[in-house]
């Protein structure tokens, strides 16, 4: 197998993994993976877009200028994306904390359903639901009788 | 039916992916931006590590952003963590081989971490990688005895120093008359450590912050209170 498509794979990998851990888990700190997961994909696609086959890194050692040398580009892009990259996960990490402290679970699903409660409860009006639901067609029936 | 459109979602990301990787010749890419800049980046800045001359010569107004998006980041974890109560539980200290693993480690760690920053402009490496190992020599000691704490004021404080000396050595080129955060001084001796002119000293400031800003904000995440 040749290096390019390992390589390729690992980022359409990466990509691809990072992205169902996002839309698919319903838990918080396993979406947060999945997003550093997807992070690091698209560095590793950043990184091939401009790869050159046989040329050493862009630094000087020693006097002697290579004929060819890598892109900096997009080293000097990914070596700032990455940094940033840690401060958002721990960013979203402590957020997560908060969730976990406020309502004692990380699934989504329950944290969605607990802060609508919330919300509905401080602004004192009724949950928002659609007028065919079967709760909201008995009580108007209720109302035409 | 989240899930289906879920993963209906998936197979379209991964089929726009691939198309993407359908146009991309691996290892055969024409040379674009960076050719040119490998060509003229000696002379023009002086730095025998061309990523620095890229990350801090030719687009260190980005820089300067990608570190306003770290302080941002750092700023509303702390906001979000705030302050633990006075008196609150923390983890019991950590067994002997961490602590005396950290104890070892802290001076070995500030070295690498400075030789990383100060010699950014010759070697791989530089403020941002430097920086990461400045935090962590500060943050394992916190990991081997979860009770002590950082003086956050002080960690604040050098961060402010340091990206208020990163803008002021933008507007020093200005006082020149050319444009914000262009390089200044002397080139010097390519791949001598005093060369590059004003790089070596914008890339500790970004070394100093970026520590300062990653150990503050992973104190703060191990010094909230542990959860019942």
């Amino acid at each position: 197998m040749d290096t390019g498509l390992i390589l390729y794979t690992a980022a359409f990998g990466l990509i691809l993994i990072g992205s169902a851990g996002i839309v698919l888990s319903t838990h918080l700190v396993r979406i947060i993976f999945g997003i550093a997961l997807l992070e690091a994909g698209a560095n590793l696609l950043l990184l091939l877009a401009t790869f050159r086959e046989g040329s050493p890194a862009p630094i000087i050692v020693g006097g002697r200028v290579p004929a060819t040398m890598a892109d900096p580009v997009p080293q000097a892009l990914v070596l700032t994306a990455i940094v940033i990259g840690v401060g958002i996960l721990a960013l979203a990490l402590s957020l997560a904390l908060r969730v976990q402290r406020a309502y004692g679970t990380l699934d989504i699903r329950e944290v969605r359903q607990r802060l609508e409660q919330d919300i509905v409860d401080e602004a004192g009006i009724e949950l928002p639901s659609s007028s065919d639901a079967p709760q909201a067609m008995v009580s108007r029936q209720e109302g035409q009788a | 039916m989240r899930r289906l459109s879920s993963a209906l979602f998936l197979l379209g990301l991964g089929l726009l992916v691939a198309a993407i990787f359908q146009t991309m010749k691996f290892g055969n890419v024409a040379p674009i931006a960076g050719q040119a800049i490998n060509a003229v980046a000696a002379q023009q800045v002086g730095a025998a590590n061309f990523v620095t001359a890229v990350v801090l010569g030719y687009r260190g107004f980005d820089t300067l952003l990608e570190l306003t998006i770290l302080f941002t980041a750092a700023t509303a974890g702390g906001l979000v963590l705030g302050k633990p109560r006075a008196g609150a539980s923390h983890d019991p200290d950590s067994g002997f081989i961490l602590r005396a693993g950290a104890d070892l480690f802290f001076p070995l760690l500030l070295v690498v971490g400075l030789y990383i920053i100060l010699h950014g402009h010759l070697t791989p490496g530089g403020g941002f990688q430097g920086g990461v190992i400045l935090a962590s020599a500060f943050f394992i000691p916190i990991l081997a005895r979860p009770g002590t704490t950082m003086d956050h004021r002080l960690v604040s404080m050098i961060e402010g120093l340091a990206g208020a000396s990163f803008i002021l050595i933008g507007l020093l080129a200005m006082l020149d008359g050319k444009e914000f955060l262009t390089p200044l001084l002397d080139k010097g001796e390519l791949g001598a450590l005093l060369s590059a002119g004003s790089l070596p000293l914008l890339y500790i400031a970004v070394g100093l912050k970026v520590g300062s800003e990653l150990a503050g904000l992973l104190a703060r995440l191990s010094e909230t209170e542990a959860i019942d």
